[in-house]
């Protein structure tokens, strides 16, 4: 039998080789184990040249080895060196097979047959080798790929890179950095906003994207590969470009089948889940124990450290605390109780649902971007109408929400491991109701980026917030007569589903019960009449469909489909069916709503024998509204075409309310049936503005208006993102003189935004700097927005769009 | 097949805008309120036992006469209150409605003041320009109700600004597609494209005729000469063609924006002498009291 040493190390990228060189430094007994025939494949894949980041850059490296920010070349020779120096053993070529035998003896069976014995095992392999595969039909063609070595060999090519995570920007400004190449580079994200992306990276692409070298798509995924094309879903529909190369970066997860043949548990079924690990790293294996990226940890940073760690517990060190510890010590240290660090991390880990999954590990990361805080019985934790984003969880004791905004003494509670602000995290709407603690609390605040980055990674924690958004969602919709308890059968039960543009939800005349919630986006209801699509009504996000066919049974009477790419909660239509029996006062009122709109599918038919051109025109025109955004808006104007005699008082009335800057252009923008679609900002139900917001100015106000408040550093990005292109860019204007002065003395520019000429001529010492502007529904001031007081004709309005589709108006109009 | 979710009551700030034009406002409520206040004047005017016959200077001659200088007042504060953006529930739809309705009035009361009684002198001056004031804001509440439909439907979805992008892009396709021509085409083509796109004359303007158009002319010029087969006058007279349409659509949009606005320059200089004559009735009726 072969020597026994006393630990083998798997993989040498960052994690293994540090481990390596912490073994070597302290003379242990040990292997490196390498597959490839060099060190560290996954930095040495990287693109030539590419900028290796080091990040978090509130972490202290503790390593043998040392590593900065730098070239790859760099990084990858002093590597090298250091190993060689330190006397590390290293086996190269040599994969491993299988894992077998207990702490104190593994054996570590390789490929070529050969055996290693080792009393422990480091686990460092890395998630590389295993990248997600696209799944979309085509995606097996050959020329889909899931590495970029060099750049620079590709020219003349049409180029999609998928997916918006730093390898796959990195990739894609690489394949744009040269002109001379002549790619055209195309990048998919498919959310709006990058969660899981290093902030400079995201700074680089939208700074090539706004300079035209790359097309950036948000919310876009892949729908078909084809030969020499790509179809796309996007926001809006299905769309084709040309494509003669696929590089899919969609991010790769354990090699799953290996890892558990060692006998190594998982976190949970998902794909994305990580290894169950202690906080020594040791996996439900005793002996083997896991780091880096295999452990959840893409960063170089963290994996070295915990390299040095493992060998540190290995070798005895239990009182070694992670390199983070000092950070969460202070942290920590304001909040009552004076517990350790390890011990608060267990209480948030054991008493807190969405954290119940992650491992000590990764709750230390998250807990490095989170706050703690405190507060005592009564205390306010935010104020109804607040600004703030960030999501709230309760570690010790239960919160009470003020429902009510007349009457505070009517409250909800939100007890104990649940979490509070998760509408501010999906909208970026101001604080709904006044949360204070019923009792001394304890909450961990995640800001919206550390949710949204915990939402990405750990399934666990993305289907806790999911479960407990659909639970209000559902008491808040359904009335106040239900409780948590009675909705619970349906919230099990409930599945979210995204539906493209244009997908149906439901068909008309076809069977099924389900009830479908719009939890995102808009809906719009039609009905076959004579062989057309006639527009019934358009559904905003908060609205529920389908119980008329289980309450009255029978197929479905109109179809419903996405307006917008949207997301619904479907609930199984016998589980709704139990809650009707239970609760008959629900009955009531669902027959209630049903009976409305039973009249508008009455009055629909009954125009069926003399079809007027009104339906039709009702129709087109709602369909027009939807294709310009209606269908997203909250409030938007409208210009009514057979009233506007083009005065463009509407604007001056905007500029003269704002600054003297115009936040409208009325004649732009697109027409139909008379009704004008000026370019002024819609106030999306999900601001495309506020998706990349570096300062976080960009917020929901009480009346719904969307608005960028004096945090703006002009960085464009809200411009760039807005699909109406409403928003621009200026700096404010010098003061003009009065009114009366220019009627009557002919002094200053007159109503409206003064003249670029008559700006320059009057500027008073430097220019301000240029921010962004946009229209902000005149929040403030008394009387509501100018441009609709100011139309001397009636023809400028304000509509909600649920309130302007419907047919009601077309009754009116008869 | 739907429920919408249960709004909350509009928060009490935001004007719910109603969908209606200045001269329908809340249901015709000036075009009420109007008619009434001539029907209370007319029925004073007959019922008034004023000897020896109805004048401005009897007890409800100065009642008619005050009411209808306040009027004129009023009416004449519409230019600021159209350019003063201060904050408040008010709306300038609803004063263009009351505008238009209680100028009208205006005829009605005004013209019982006089008791019918005119002459050459400055009493009459004020009534006259009074009336000149009202009969060019009847023209321009009557353009303000008819030309909007047209002038959304020439404009077609474009900008003026589009518009004449869209002539000077075809001007420099004119200029390359005539390199090959002789001189006395280039001609035609450089007087179309040197031709101001903005008449000076405003007859032209309002009336939408141009006799002498060069691109008209230079169309004419080539019809007779691409008869022979050339292509290369067969596309410049094309993109002659086209330039004619887009330029008619520019001169019907200016002309529609023209008839929109004319009366503007009757109407405003007009209410100024008024306000002045006004000044000087009243300053005299009271200086010869």
């Amino acid at each position: 039998m072969a020597e026994l040493i006393r630990v083998a190390i798997v993989g040498s990228g960052p994690a293994g080789l540090s481990a390596a060189a912490r073994a070597a430094a302290l003379g242990l007994s040990h292997v490196l184990i390498e597959k490839a025939d060099h060190l560290s494949n996954t930095i040495f894949k990287y693109q030539k040249g590419k900028h290796v980041m080091a990040t978090p850059s509130q972490l202290v490296l503790r390593a043998e080895l040392g590593f900065d920010a730098g070239k790859r070349e760099t990084i990858l020779g002093l590597w090298d060196r250091q190993i060689a120096e330190a006397a590390v053993t290293v086996r190269l070529n040599a994969e491993v097979a299988s894992i077998t035998g207990e702490k104190g003896n593994f054996t570590i069976l390789l490929k070529d047959g050969g055996e290693i014995h080792a009393e422990a095992v480091i686990l460092a392999i890395g998630t590389q080798g295993n990248p997600n595969l696209m799944r979309c039909p085509g995606g097996d063609r050959p020329h889909v790929q899931y590495q970029l070595d060099d750049p620079g060999e590709y020219i003349d090519e049409h180029i999609t890179v998928i997916g918006s995570g730093d390898a796959g920007i990195e990739n894609a400004l690489g394949l744009a950095a040269d002109p001379a190449q002549g790619n055209v580079v195309t990048i998919l994200n498919r959310s709006a906003d990058f969660a899981r992306t290093k902030e400079a990276n995201v700074q680089l692409l939208n700074e090539a994207a706004a300079a035209g070298r790359i097309s950036l798509r948000l919310e876009t995924t892949p729908a078909e590969v084809r030969e020499g094309e790509l179809v796309l879903d996007t926001r809006d529909g299905q769309e084709t470009i040309r494509c003669d190369r696929i590089i899919a970066r969609m991010g790769s997860n354990a090699p799953r089948a290996f890892v558990e043949a060692c006998g190594i548990e998982f976190t949970s079924p998902e794909r994305e889940a990580f290894p169950l690990l202690s906080p020594v790293f040791e996996s439900s294996t005793p002996g083997i124990h896991v780091i880096g990226a295999l452990a959840g940890y893409p960063l170089i940073k963290h994996c070295m450290n915990q390299g040095y760690d493992v060998i540190e517990f290995l070798n005895g060190n239990t009182a070694l605390k992670p390199a983070d510890e000092p950070i969460l010590a202070a942290k920590f240290a304001a909040l009552p109780g004076k517990r350790s660090v390890d011990d608060w991390l267990g209480r948030f880990g054991a008493n807190i649902d969405i954290f119940r999954e992650l491992s000590v590990l990764q709750l230390r990361e998250l807990m490095l971007d989170g706050a703690v805080k405190s507060f005592a019985a009564g205390e306010v934790v935010f104020e109804r109408n607040t600004p703030g984003s960030s999501l709230f969880a309760l570690e010790t004791g239960s919160v009470l929400v003020e429902v009510d905004r007349g009457d505070p003494s009517r409250t909800v509670a939100i007890g104990q491991g649940s979490i509070f602000g998760e509408v501010g995290l999906i909208s970026g709407r101001r604080r709904g109701s006044t949360i204070r603690a019923a009792e001394a609390i304890i909450v961990v605040e995640l800001s919206r980026n550390a949710a949204l980055k915990l939402i990405a990674t750990s399934p666990g924690a993305a289907r806790a917030v999911t479960r407990i958004s659909i639970e209000r969602q559902l008491l808040q919709i359904f009335g106040s007569g239900l409780t948590g308890e009675d909705v619970a059968e349906l919230v099990e039960s409930a599945e979210v589903q995204t539906m493209r543009a244009g997908e149906v939800v439901l068909a008309e005349g076809d069977e099924g019960t389900d009830i479908y919630i719009v939890r995102r986006g808009s809906m719009i209801v039609e009905k076959a009449i004579g062989g057309r699509q006639v527009f019934l009504s358009y559904l905003p996000a908060g609205s529920y469909v389908g119980e008329m066919a289980l309450i009255d049974g029978g197929p479905r009477t109109a179809t419903v489909k996405a307006a917008i790419k949207s997301e619904v909660i479907r609930l199984p239509g016998d589980a709704f069916a139990r809650l009707l029996q239970r609760k008959p006062e629900l009955l009531g009122k669902a027959r209630t709503d049903m009976a409305a709109r039973r009249d508008v599918n009455a009055f629909i038919e009954s125009r069926k024998e003399n079809f007027s051109g009104a339906v039709d025109m009702y129709s087109e025109t709602a369909q027009f509204l939807v294709d310009n955004g209606i269908g997203e808006a909250t409030d938007v104007l409208l210009i009514d075409e057979t009233l506007c005699i083009g005065c463009d008082n509407c604007e001056k009335a905007c500029a003269d309310s704002h600054d003297g800057l115009s936040r409208l252009d009325r004649e732009a923008g697109r027409t139909y049936a008379h009704i004008h679609v000026p370019t002024s900002c819609r106030h999306c139900e999900h601001p495309h503005c506020m998706a990349d917001c570096p300062p976080d100015a960009i917020r929901r106000g009480p009346d719904g208006e969307v608005f960028i408040d004096d945090t703006c550093i002009g960085c464009g990005n809200c411009q760039r993102n807005c699909p109406y292109d409403v928003i621009r860019m200026d700096s404010v204007p010098p003061e003009k003189p009065s009114l009366l002065s220019w009627m009557f003395l002919g002094l200053g520019p007159g109503p409206g935004e003064p003249s670029k000429a008559w700006r320059k001529r009057n500027a008073k010492g430097a220019e301000q700097p240029k921010k962004a502007i946009k229209c902000d529904m005149c929040s403030g001031i008394d009387g509501g927005p100018a441009c609709v007081r100011a139309c001397p004709t009636g023809a400028a309005i304000r509509v909600s769009p649920e309130a302007f589709l419907s047919v009601a108006r077309m009754e009116a109009q008869d | 097949m739907a429920s919408a979710p249960r709004s909350e009551a509009l928060p009490a700030r935001r004007i719910a805008s109603d969908h209606e034009g200045f001269l329908r406002h809340a249901r015709f409520r000036w075009l009420k309120i109007g008619l009434a206040a001539c029907f209370i004047a007319l029925l004073g005017y007959v019922a008034a036992d004023v000897q020896p016959r109805p004048y401005g200077g009897s007890w409800y001659g100065y009642t008619l006469g005050t009411i209808g200088a306040l009027l004129i007042v009023w009416l004449a504060l519409l230019g600021i209150r159209k350019r003063a953006m201060t904050p408040g529930r008010w709306s300038l739809k609803a004063w263009t409605s009351a505008h238009v309705y209680l100028g009208l009035a205006l005829i009605v009361i005004a013209t019982l003041h006089t008791g019918f009684q005119f002459g050459w002198n400055v009493h009459t001056l004020a009534y006259a320009l009074m009336m000149l004031v009202i009969l060019s804001g009847i023209y321009g509440a009557v353009v303000y109700a008819t030309l909007p439909a047209a002038l959304s439907n020439n404009r077609d979805q474009l900008t003026l600004g589009e518009m004449i992008a869209g002539i000077r892009a075809i001007d420099r396709q004119l200029v390359d597609a005539t390199q090959p021509l002789p001189q006395e085409f280039a001609q035609l083509v450089l007087g179309a494209t040197g031709e101001e796109i903005f008449s000076r004359s405003l007859w032209r303007r309002l009336s939408g005729k141009y006799p002498d158009c060069a691109t008209q002319m230079a169309i004419a010029g080539f019809h007779s000469a691409s008869g022979a087969g050339d292509a290369a006058a067969g596309r410049v007279e094309a993109l002659l063609i086209r330039r004619k349409g887009q330029l008619d659509r520019l001169r019907r949009h200016t002309r529609l924006k023209g008839l929109l606005e004319v009366w503007l320059y009757l109407h405003i200089p007009a209410t100024i002498a008024l306000l002045a004559a006004l000044t000087a009735h009243i300053v005299s009726v009271f200086y010869y009291w």
